[in-house]
């Protein structure tokens, strides 16, 4: 594996380390979803793409909004604006462990000098219908990955398996780069013409957002729209299956599952918000993951999601 | 004779399933084996993260030859039952022999059935516990249909003998075995193959990895004491937490590193709690200062630079988890210094259960439960009431939100900080408990009074919205709710008559629960239906608690008749003294004797019609026996009342006692249905002075033997 023996100096540079380690591995490179999601696995590209028997290696960032987590960008550690790196091979390969440990190795984490464990943490998203077992990885104490091999996404059994790995960036790279506070985390190269830290891109939206999602955004106006999202969600998936523009059979699955992601960020900043119950939280979960598990349905209708003929 | 090593080689087992799946391996392959012929002298299974292994010495060779003798039908049977005979032994008339019998003459099969090479057993026997081995949770990966906790990678199957070792040809779901296996992960990752169990594991450790769990615990626990007596402190033994970390490391290397000045004045449970959950770390004490100033984590290798990299970012982490936890600390000192209102009125949108309200609404009925209790348990009523109120804020702190095992103990914390009575703090501490079978009972009255109402609460608050437990099914504790109320009556033996209690409660409780439409109206007769149905699922725990003192159930049952059954401490009080009393010679005859008497009295009563409880004249007694019963029922009458109605049920048994020989002579001597109807009478109505007697003690008919 090719082990760069100088140590990263900056955010960036850990990110792009990862891509061309991965790329050089086979994935594909894509890009971040274009919507708000709240971590890299609600991206299509991994949740739908793990079902279903087709082959299948990605990797991208995925910038990740946790409405709750937001501390006006005060907190060293906590953001409610964030980047996850995302990994997913189906079917999961042999040496997977092993690819994870040479990426850790690409970014500088030198596995002589380190103490690497694979934690038992089993994996569950009760808003996708999906779970899987693996490991969080710590180095030197830190959790600085999750690890999990997906059984179920969307309420279907994945078969084959994917191997999924998620990388926390910030975190990752304050720890490599030894900053304290995310804020004072070099973003470009410390000597470049216009060296800019993590701080003078995010601190202000952090401050802006975090108002927002625990004062500012109108609660009224969200409900509607996850009451829209919701039934927009079901429109979509129950139009006839048949195109007759093109005299194709074009299922919707990837618009409802939009509106899936819609509705489950809409919930996020609801709950950030303060006005979901405890026991009303458990009910709209519910309700996320029913139109989750109605889009998996969908896709595994569709090319890309259905499973190849068996040759007799 | 040969040895075999098994080992499965996976990616990381968690460490919490490692010490069962040990066993489980051992049980399973040993019982397969003999199962299917083979014996064996010794068996031992290890594991680390990577690896389940098994070794088996003095595995004999072959399964043992069989002979096995079958009957089979006359030789004057008709064809087609020997063609089935045939069929039923596989083999030919020819194979039969024809012995002598006592009606004649008969077929005999005799099939041999040669003993088989231990090799193809034990193939069978390893797939077979691979495909069914009993993880608590197994997984798929790849393309495979293969479960296993985490991926399996190789499969080490090795017979070794005088002749030289030879691997066991099996393949499950392509997974063939071999003889070879891998070192420490970072350390030695290169295969390597092994010819014997002693081999293997010298070639393991050459390998840096430690083989056996016991040995990697021994190595963490001797290092970590001489790390810390070096920095004169010592280790806090935590039993759990040493087997979960040898069950994470193949190559143990205990570092220790001293926990900021800053974080000192946290309470040593929220450094103990925060490095063991969050970091694996064990907590090192001062004895100079008493407080937990160090940490000693424990790495997987062994570091080139002798871990200073390893604990610099070790301790970088617990310093961001212990900033956190003090940050939690000083918000809720904040808070906790203020009276705590803040947590009290956010505990009002705190849903408990939708159908009883919030939280809020909760604590306000055990306060007001408290308050009764007080005096019942030798509490100062607004003090239980003051308690009961702020017993639960620390739900709301950030430190309990952060590390639930450590609500209670922060309550006990914050109300101290509040100025709050001591009394009142250990209330906040202790009113959870117990929590399980195990733990300790609370003994401090406020503790005690809060302790019954937030259970008795709770019990009688799921009646009302009939949320009983059903079988298996108990989502809401309540049998373990019922079995603390009897410990904490029985531990402090406490007076109180729990029917009493919940009339009063509900009381309370229906308006609330309205309040919230959790119940609507309430049908006539229903509460106290419920208050007897509780009372009788206190019966049952407390059949269930005494059974495993050592007290049966039928004595329960027999004292469950007497009044104030609903007292668990005088009800527990009287079954103790009978279940002393039956175990004496006396007290075992005399219940031979009631029983008699009222199986007698019944006997006659049925065909009579009557009750003969018109009294026995002594008059009418004909004998010595009988008299000296007149008098005997005389004398104990005397003293079992008095005793009954002081509670002094050791004195009642005694008393009991002394009549064990009078009714013994009076069966022998006496017969009761004599041909004079009147003294028969004068006999049944003496009999009846027996039953009345004893059942101003106990059920006698529902005890056994």
């Amino acid at each position: 594996m090719a082990v760069l023996s100088t140590a990263p100096r900056c955010f960036q540079e850990i990110i792009l380390r990862l891509q061309s380690y991965w790329a050089d591995k086979g994935c594909a490179i894509l890009q971040p979803y274009d919507m708000e999601v709240g971590a890299g696995t609600f991206h299509p590209a991994t949740t739908l793409r793990s079902l279903g028997t087709k082959a299948w290696a990605a990797a991208y960032v995925q910038p990740s909004r946790r409405p709750t987590d937001g501390r006006y960008g005060e907190n060293p550690n906590r953001l409610q604006h964030y980047y996850q790196y995302q990994v997913i091979i189906k079917p999961s390969p042999p040496d997977m462990q092993e690819l994870y440990l040479g990426s850790l190795a690409a970014i500088g984490i030198d596995a002589s000098l380190h103490d690497v464990r694979f934690v038992e943490d089993d994996w569950e998203s009760p808003t996708l219908g999906a779970w899987g077992l693996g490991w969080e990885v710590w180095c030197d104490g830190m959790e600085v990955s999750q690890f999990t091999y997906f059984q179920q996404v969307g309420g279907h059994d994945c078969r084959p398996v994917s191997g999924e790995l998620t990388y926390g960036l910030e975190r990752l790279a304050m720890y490599v780069l030894g900053v304290d506070h995310v804020m004072d985390m070099p973003f470009n190269a410390p000597d470049a013409p216009i060296p800019l830290t993590y701080g003078d891109i995010f601190r202000q939206t952090e401050e802006e957002y975090s108002r927002h999602n625990f004062d500012g955004a109108d609660t009224a106006q969200l409900l509607r729209h996850f009451e829209d999202a919701e039934a927009e969600c079901q429109r979509l998936l129950d139009f006839p299956p048949l195109d007759p523009k093109t005299g194709k059979t074009i299922i919707m699955a990837h618009p409802a599952y939009d509106q899936t992601i819609k509705a489950s960020h809409l919930f996020n900043l609801l709950d950030a918000r303060g006005v979901i119950s405890v026991t009303e939280r458990q009910a709209y979960i519910g309700r996320v993951r029913a139109l989750a598990k109605k889009c998996a349905d969908a896709f595994r209708l569709t090319e890309a999601g259905k499973d190849a003929e068996v040759i007799a | 004779m040969a040895d075999l090593l098994i080992e499965l080689f996976s990616e990381e087992i968690p460490a919490r399933m490692q010490a069962r799946a040990r066993e489980d391996l051992k049980t399973l392959v040993t019982n397969g084996l003999v199962e299917a012929g083979l014996t064996y002298a010794g068996a031992g299974a290890h594991s680390t993260p990577r690896r389940l292994a098994l070794a088996i010495e003095g595995l004999s060779a072959h399964s043992a030859a069989t002979v096995e003798e079958r009957k089979g039908p006359a030789t004057t049977a008709p064809d087609a039952a020997l063609e089935g005979f045939l069929r039923s032994t596989g083999l030919s008339k020819d194979q039969l022999e024809i012995r002598d019998d006592k009606k004649g003459q008969v077929y005999f099969a005799v099939i041999k059935k040669p003993g088989r090479p231990a090799a193809p057993i034990i193939a069978e026997v390893l797939e077979h516990t691979i495909r069914n081995f009993p993880w608590p949770k197994s997984m798929r990966w790849g393309s495979g249909n293969l479960r296993w906790v985490r991926p399996l990678h190789s499969i080490l199957c090795l017979l070794t003998d005088e002749a030289g070792a030879e691997v066991v040809p099996l393949s499950v779901d392509g997974i063939a075995s071999g003889n070879t296996t891998a070192g420490h992960r970072f350390l030695a990752p290169a295969r390597f193959s092994v010819t014997s169990f002693d081999d293997y594991t010298a070639k393991l450790k050459r390998a840096f990895v430690m083989l056996d769990s016991a040995e990697r615990e021994a190595t963490i626990w001797q290092g970590a004491q001489n790390l810390a007596f070096a920095a004169g402190m010592d280790v806090v033994e935590d039993r759990a937490l040493l087997a979960e970390v040898a069950g994470l490391v193949e190559h143990p290397v205990p570092l220790m590193g001293r926990i900021d000045e800053a974080f000192l004045g946290l309470p040593p449970e929220v450094l103990q709690t925060s490095m063991r959950e969050h970091q694996k770390f064990f907590s090192a004490r001062n004895p100079k200062t008493g407080r937990i100033e160090g940490f000693i984590t424990v790495a997987n290798t062994q570091p080139s630079d002798h871990g200073a990299v390893i604990l610099k970012g070790n301790q970088k982490v617990l310093t961001a988890r212990l900033s956190d936890a003090r940050f939690f600390w000083e918000n809720d000192l904040r808070v906790a210094k203020a009276g705590m209102g803040e947590w009290l009125d956010a505990l009002d949108s705190v849903t408990f259960h939708n159908k009883l309200g919030s939280q809020k609404a909760r604590i306000d009925r055990i306060a007001a439960l408290a308050r009764e209790i007080a005096p019942m348990v030798g509490a100062d009523a607004d003090i239980a009431e003051q308690a009961a109120k702020v017993a639960k804020a620390d739900l709301r702190s950030a430190m309990v939100g952060e590390f639930p095992e450590l609500q209670g103990l922060m309550g006990m914390y914050y109300a101290r900080e509040a100025g709050l009575p001591e009394a009142v703090a250990l209330a906040a501490r202790d009113h959870w408990r117990p929590k399980g079978e195990s733990d300790s009972v609370p003994t401090d009255p406020v503790s005690v009074a809060v302790a019954l109402a937030d259970k008795i609460d709770t019990l009688t608050g799921f009646w009302a919205i009939d949320e009983k437990p059903t079988g298996s099914k108990d989502p809401f504790a309540l049998r373990r709710a019922a079995l603390g109320v009897i410990r904490l009556v029985l531990g402090n033996g406490v007076r109180v008559g729990l029917l009493n209690i919940f009339g009063k409660h509900i009381s309370i409780l229906i308006p609330m629960a309205k309040a919230v439409g959790g119940v609507e109206n309430i049908p006539e007769g229903k509460t106290a239906k419920d208050d007897a149905d509780l009372l009788a699922f206190f019966h049952d725990r407390l059949k269930v608690f005494l059974k495993d003192q050592g007290i049966r159930p039928d004595i329960i049952e027999a004292c469950l008749a007497m009044p104030n059954n609903d007292d668990l401490t005088l009800l527990v009080k009287r079954a103790e003294a009978l279940a002393a009393f039956l175990k004496t010679d006396d007290g075992t005859n005399l219940l031979q004797g009631a029983k008699r008497a009222a199986n007698i009295l019944a006997q006659a009563e049925a065909k009579d019609g009557v009750e003969y409880s018109f009294g026995a004249d002594i008059k009418f007694a004909e004998t010595d026996s009988e008299r000296a019963l007149f008098a005997a029922l005389d004398a104990a009458d005397a003293k079992i009342a008095p005793a009954m109605a002081g509670e002094d049920f050791a004195a009642a048994m005694s008393a009991m006692a002394a009549l064990r020989a009078p009714i013994d002579a009076f069966f022998t001597d006496v017969q009761v249905n004599a041909d004079s109807e009147i003294l028969r009478r004068n006999r049944l109505n003496l009999l009846h002075r027996i039953r009345a007697l004893c059942a101003g003690v106990a059920d006698f008919s529902k005890l056994e033997g």
